[in-house]
């Protein structure tokens, strides 16, 4: 067997304890994984009491009144807080989500917040998404079409319904980092996230590249590292089904 | 501050922010061949244009006969003849042009059964010189401001356009009364760079956080407006701030105007379709300043809903399921996740909420930045897009849809203007030490701030301040206090706390520039207020209800020093650009 050694600073540690000052009666522990690039200490785990009586419905809430009132220290995404733009996306209580979306309600005993799963971490909650973005590039996400006249493009309905379910990806990058498969081959394989935008432009009816975009996955590793694991279409804040536009991706390979 | 590690860069051109306006400018510039750099506080998808739902307006006449002049005249009417007829005309005669393009990027457009572009009705849209409602607003489901900006940010890729994602800008960079370039943070890893450009394009949006309820986002802080304050530089009609008639209640979170362009109506406690008797003709399709007002009437007449008697319902449950499902998918979902409602059974619990800043930093239509020196004069080197600027073609209240289509044609403008101004490679001028050093005095200050206020509870405060005394309804006691309130969160900062004292990441202080951004803004907002005494628009003065052209068809001017404000106007462009439409004097305005 292959003995595996994780290196000694990614231990973490126990850290402060934030007991409540407010008095509250309905008090939640809120543990939030936190390390700071510029000491040299391991990360550790935070304990915040939170008063639940003044707390809005959604985990952002809860971060954003441990910044406000506790430790403005913290660090963490956020911007729309109504799940569009996908900046607050983080892994609670075991399941990747967005803080703005999710509901603490649904939450059971303590809370737990760690960063997005097997991303480099640049502080506390903020992982480094720089790689995702590569790949999302690397798919030429932009239609490309011969047509050079002034009027659009004529799209029937079923056609543009082809798009539903790929075109509302906010890219938060929840389904990738919750991908095994990703975890392990992150650099090479493309990804949920990313193959699910590459097959938004493949079945575009507008788009006159369909045959090179589908020629550029069909790779061993850009796109045949899929296993159906189906984490990617279980993690969607969005309700896309990443794991089926994978599979009408292969499809369209094995019948082309 | 030599202690800071300063890296230089040179471009032809320099976007700040990476939004709607940003990305279409950022992709002008970089088909023209000019040496770009994008610059933004957040990665460009996760800005706040992805938010907008309803769609954008263009008079391409896919659903029945439609025309840019009454375009024009709808938005001169929606402005309350604030607007500039020349920025006005060329805003709605470039809009159905600037919207195929967008087409032919690849936003995925909802289509009509042959196959054109999908355009429902919106508020204050009309035929004919405000005859009967248009299907004027071409739309992606509810999702149109998140299919535009990732196209924009896909098109942006095509064109190799150079990104700095998650730089925070900090001011810009002024020479002789001419703008030279930026300086910002980058939050990676903590350096500070110095970009040298010949035009610097503001883009970094509206300032909606200065208010404690709005359908904004966390990052609409308004950076560029305030930069532009601090460079000595006037903001520009800052009291007329839009309330979005349905933002869900207690949540904020925005219900699309297209909610009622789809068959959606208000109703109050009694049940009443109250919107009738306010504008007996648009009915809940009136536009958004007075479909605001009719709904804080009926809540302060006590027709509200709710224990509190303080909101109203918006019913879609009469629509078709399916209709439901195709066009409004994305306030479904809203509406489940913040208000618990099912939209096809139940109705949706709203209020009007802060959602969108007229004002902002004067600007021509080409988008050159627009100051006052006896008379209107350019700041070289300078221009603003976007809701950041104010051009100004929403005048005192903007139409829905109207900003899409104001980002992708100023974007476009503001990248063909420079493409004039600027020839590729051209010589930079030196910078002045003092300008650096300046800047970095306040950041340098602000991040060793050891005093006892946290950011958050003066964040908080200018919140509240602005809340109550500068709300939908206004008048002179409430604006006078405010104008007193406003100032102590300011003078908070003389003892500021922030805890963090890192460069990577470090959000305290990210927050805290923000909060010193949106002070100036809000001070700005409060003082513009109390000086306008007559109703237009979005700023209804309940002391001076009627709209007086004789005195106030001016634009508000306001610079600001620390918390001290100067005002001044500058008159209302009364002409057309050209002959192909006549201006339209004001008139009484009646939906």
């Amino acid at each position: 067997m292959v003995q595996l050694n994780l290196p000694a600073n990614s231990k973490v540690e126990k850290g402060q304890y934030y007991k409540d000052k407010t008095g509250s009666k309905n008090i939640r522990k809120v543990n939030i994984y936190r390390w700071d690039p510029s000491t040299n200490e391991n990360p550790r785990l935070d304990t915040y009491e939170v008063d639940m009586d003044n707390c809005s419905s959604k985990v952002l809430d809860v971060l954003n009144k441990i910044k406000n009132e506790i430790d403005p220290s913290i660090a963490y995404r956020r911007s729309c807080a109504h799940g569009v733009c996908g900046s607050c996306a983080m892994n609670m209580n075991g399941k990747n989500g967005l803080a703005c979306t999710k509901s603490h309600s649904e939450l059971n005993g303590d809370i737990d917040i760690y960063p997005l799963p097997h991303l480099k971490v640049l502080k506390d909650l903020i992982g480094d998404l720089s790689t995702l973005y590569k790949q999302y590039e690397s798919v030429e996400p932009w239609l490309k079409t011969s047509k050079v006249n002034d009027k659009e493009n004529i799209q029937s309905k079923d056609d543009r319904a082809k798009l539903d379910g790929l075109y509302e990806c906010i890219m938060c990058a929840c389904c990738s980092t919750s991908c095994p498969s990703y975890w392990w081959n992150g650099e090479k394989y493309l990804g949920p996230a990313v193959l699910l935008q590459a097959y938004r432009w493949i079945i575009d009816s507008r788009d006159e590249d369909r045959k090179e975009r589908l020629k550029k996955v069909a790779d061993e590793l850009k796109l045949y590292r899929c296993h159906t694991i189906l984490n990617c279409t279980n993690a969607c804040p969005k309700g896309l089904n990443p794991a089926k536009a994978i599979a009408e991706i292969k499809k369209m390979l094995a019948t082309a | 501050m030599s202690a800071y590690k300063i890296i230089d860069h040179e471009y032809d051109v320099v976007v700040l922010g990476a939004g709607g306006s940003g990305l279409r400018a950022a992709v002008g510039l970089s088909e023209a061949g000019l040496k770009t750099a994008c610059v933004s506080k957040v990665f460009p998808t996760r800005s706040h244009t992805s938010a907008a739902q309803g769609g954008i307006s263009a008079a391409l006449g896919n659903m029945g006969e439609d025309d840019w002049r009454w375009h024009m005249y709808d938005t001169v009417k929606g402005a309350d003849w604030l607007g500039d007829q020349d920025s006005i005309e060329y805003l709605c005669k470039e809009a159905p042009a600037a919207v195929l393009e967008l087409e032919k990027y690849g936003v995925p457009f909802s289509r009509t059964d042959d196959g054109k572009i999908y355009q429902r009705p919106f508020g204050g849209m009309t035929k004919n010189y405000g005859n009967e409602t248009v299907q004027r607003t071409c739309a992606a489901a509810d999702r149109t401001g998140h299919a535009i900006l990732h196209t924009l940010y896909g098109q942006a890729l095509k064109h190799n356009t150079e990104f700095f994602i998650e730089y925070f800008a900090l001011d810009l960079i002024m020479k002789d009364g001419a703008c030279k370039g930026i300086i910002a943070w980058n939050l990676n890893d903590g350096t500070i760079h110095r970009f040298k450009s010949h035009t610097t394009i503001i883009a970094t949006g509206g300032y909606g956080k200065v208010y404690y309820s709005a359908t904004s986002a966390h990052t609409c802080t308004g950076d560029g407006n305030a930069m532009a304050l601090r460079a000595g530089l006037p903001l520009q009609d800052m009291e007329f701030v839009q309330f979005h008639p349905t933002g869900i209640y207690g949540h904020g979170t925005l219900i699309s105007e297209g909610v009622r362009g789809e068959g959606g109506y208000l109703v109050n406690s009694k049940g009443e379709r109250f919107m009738e008797r306010y504008a007996p003709k648009a009915k809940d399709l009136a536009s958004r300043d007075v479909v605001s007002r009719s709904i804080a009437v009926e809540i302060n007449e006590g027709r509200g809903i709710g224990k509190e008697q303080d909101h109203v319902h918006l019913h879609i449950d009469h629509l078709d399921p399916k209709v439901i499902d195709e066009r409004l998918p994305g306030i479904s979902e809203a509406s489940k996740l913040f208000a618990n409602v099912d939209v096809t059974k139940e109705p949706i619990p709203v209020v009007p909420t802060v959602h969108y800043n007229m004002g902002g930093i004067p600007t021509n239509y080409k988008a050159e930045v627009l100051t006052l020196n006896g008379s209107e004069k350019t700041v070289p080197g300078l221009m603003a897009i976007g809701e950041a600027a104010c051009v100004s073609v929403h005048g005192a209240n903007r139409l829905g849809s109207n900003s899409l289509i104001d980002l992708v044609v100023f974007g476009r403008a503001a990248a063909k203007r420079a493409a004039e101004l600027v020839k590729p490679g051209m010589k930079h001028d030196e910078i002045d030490k003092n300008e650096t050093d300046r800047c970095l005095d306040r950041f340098d200050k602000l991040r060793n701030s050891e005093g006892s206020n946290p950011t958050s509870e003066l964040r908080l405060s200018m919140q509240k301040t602005m809340q109550s005394k500068c709300a939908v309804f206004r008048t002179e006691k409430t604006l006078k206090e405010g104008v007193d309130e406003i100032r102590r969160p300011y003078d908070g900062m003389d003892s500021l706390s922030v805890k963090d004292k890192s460069l990577i990441f470090n959000t305290d202080l990210v927050e805290t520039l923000e909060f010193d951004n949106l002070i100036r803004q809000a001070i700005t907002t409060m003082d513009s207020a109390y000086h306008r005494k007559e109703s237009r628009g979005a700023h209804a003065r309940e002391d001076f209800p009627k709209r007086d052209d004789e005195n106030y068809m001016q634009h508000t001017l306001s610079w600001c020093n620390g918390s001290k404000t100067k005002i001044n106007y500058r008159p209302v462009h009364r002409s057309t650009l050209t002959n192909d439409v006549q201006y339209f004097p004001p008139q009484e305005r009646v939906y």
